[in-house]
């Protein structure tokens, strides 16, 4: 192998090396500025939804497999911002929970200012063993606080998870429904009565 | 009541015996139920009153240009409707963009009919109360490639960065809710409630039989939906703001998709629940 070609395999090897991620970082930001550019209002959506927050950004890029790193800083970040009930209670009512977890609605540009959001608990989750119609793009919560009983220490873990999952894992799925504003402390209470009250359908 | 409300009627009067015949038995899923009345009525499917509709807008002169569409180069050269759907989005010379068949439609119709964009983009969508044109035109067209198989190509720079960006759009994360299509659209095997959900990113099949069945005629809607609305109504429930009509965010991740499903047979129009 001559000198000449040692050097022009080396030379495009760094390029191919140095360009790939160079690349990339380009189509991103080209893709947040069509994004930006190609999204408009309508009715309560505003177009100002399609900004990322450094923890949407992050989970956007690495395609929800964050470094080590990075996932443990978000994470903190995210629970560091977790908004406790002020007076110290986790525990709300089941029923007007079970109401909740089965309304889909709210939020989208079909929706009213006005409506309510629902918890969407059954779009992803077997909760009662009596609604059969749930989905099944998170964990089956049947049983929530039969098998894990209903003491502070899991109150205080199920209103953390409701309030912000992204706090114990960083790009779940699951909305952020109290960091969002999207539920109340009230209705988030609700839901946590919903999985842990032993009178509960998920626990029964 | 004309014929297609009466097969509109028909149709539901099947899909409710049907529903009702299966409601007792509870681990039936909607698509179990959808594959046993796409079996009751396979030897017709209502978006094809649309396909007609679409093909006489195809034909007919109109717009202050009074031209029909039929001189309309849909990427196989002017006037080739067969097999163009297949082949789509593709990069256009002559508007210098990758365009989906939406956005190549709304070209023809600006740059053939002297239409304007915005006149074409008001009614990008059928209601109940009225039929879209550009809506029927593209079930006319997705028609003309049943039975061919998908073959998007890539090779061209332009139509590789659209793919690019449209797998970034289909990962973006935003809004309220933090979703993207691959909240929903990038795991095997999980449904919405009793909604199976294809996965589009990961798993060629899923991904070939989703994009091949769109435009379809949705029989809880009693209309038939072109793939923008598709795209459209993902955007809603992902609670995003509204995508603009043939936009280039939605041509990229149409771009993205299309690929997926290359090698399978297009089968739409498609019929959906």
């Amino acid at each position: 192998m001559n000198a000449k070609l040692m050097m022009s395999i080396t030379v495009s090897a760094a390029f191919t090396f140095v360009m790939a991620p160079v690349q990339a970082g380009n189509l991103d930001a080209k893709t947040a500025e069509i994004v930006k550019r190609d999204f408009r209002d309508k009715g309560i959506a505003k177009a100002t939804r399609v900004n990322q927050d450094e923890l949407q950004a992050a989970c956007s890029k690495y395609v929800d497999k964050l470094p080590k790193k990075l996932k443990a800083k978000l994470e903190a970040k995210e629970t560091e911002a977790i908004k406790w009930p002020a007076d110290g209670k986790f525990m709300g009512d089941w029923k007007a929970g079970e109401k909740l977890a089965q309304s889909g609605k709210g939020m989208t540009w079909s929706d009213k200012a006005e409506d309510p959001a629902g918890g969407n608990c059954y779009n992803c989750h077997q909760l009662s063993s009596k609604e059969i119609a749930y989905g099944t793009i998170g964990p089956s919560l049947l049983n929530f606080g039969k098998t894990r009983g209903n003491g502070e220490d899991i109150q205080r873990y199920a209103y953390a998870r409701i309030y912000n999952a992204k706090a114990s894992n960083a790009c779940a799925n699951m909305p952020r429904f109290g960091h969002m504003g999207i539920l109340s402390e009230a209705q988030m209470k609700d839901l946590v009565a919903l999985l842990l009250d032993p009178e509960s359908p998920v626990n029964k | 009541m004309n014929t297609n409300q009466a097969y509109k009627a028909m149709l539901l009067l099947v899909l409710s015996v049907s529903l009702t015949a299966v409601a007792a038995d509870s681990a039936v899923t909607d698509s179990d139920r959808i594959e046993q009345y796409r079996e009751m009525i396979s030897d017709g499917n209502p978006a094809e009153f649309d396909e007609m509709r679409g093909e006489e807008l195809w034909k007919k002169s109109t717009g202050p240009k009074q031209a029909s569409l039929e001189q309309c180069d849909l990427g196989k050269g002017a006037g080739v409707v067969k097999g163009a759907y297949a082949e789509l989005p593709k990069y256009f010379k002559d508007t210098d963009r990758v365009q989906d068949l939406e956005s190549r439609l709304l070209t023809c119709m600006t740059t053939l009919q002297g239409l304007t964009e915005d006149e074409v983009a008001a009614k990008p969508f059928a209601t109940e109360k009225k039929p879209s044109d550009i809506s029927s035109l593209t079930t006319y067209v997705v028609g003309q490639s049943k039975g061919i198989k998908m073959a998007v190509s890539t090779k061209h720079p332009k139509v590789k960065e659209s793919y690019e960006i449209g797998k970034r759009i289909f990962n973006y994360r935003a809004g309220p809710y933090d979703f993207a299509c691959s909240t929903c659209h990038a795991t095997s095997g999980v449904r919405i409630r009793m909604q199976d959900l294809p996965n589009l990113s990961h798993n060629k099949k899923d991904a070939q039989s989703a994009y091949t069945t769109w435009p379809a005629y949705r029989v809880s809607q009693g209309l038939t939906r072109s793939f923008q609305w598709r795209l459209n109504d993902c955007f809603r429930q992902q609670r995003f703001p509204e995508p603009k009509f043939a936009s280039e965010a939605t041509v990229a991740l149409t771009t993205f998709l299309a690929v997926s499903a290359n090698g399978a047979e297009f089968a739409g129009p498609g019929l959906k629940r």
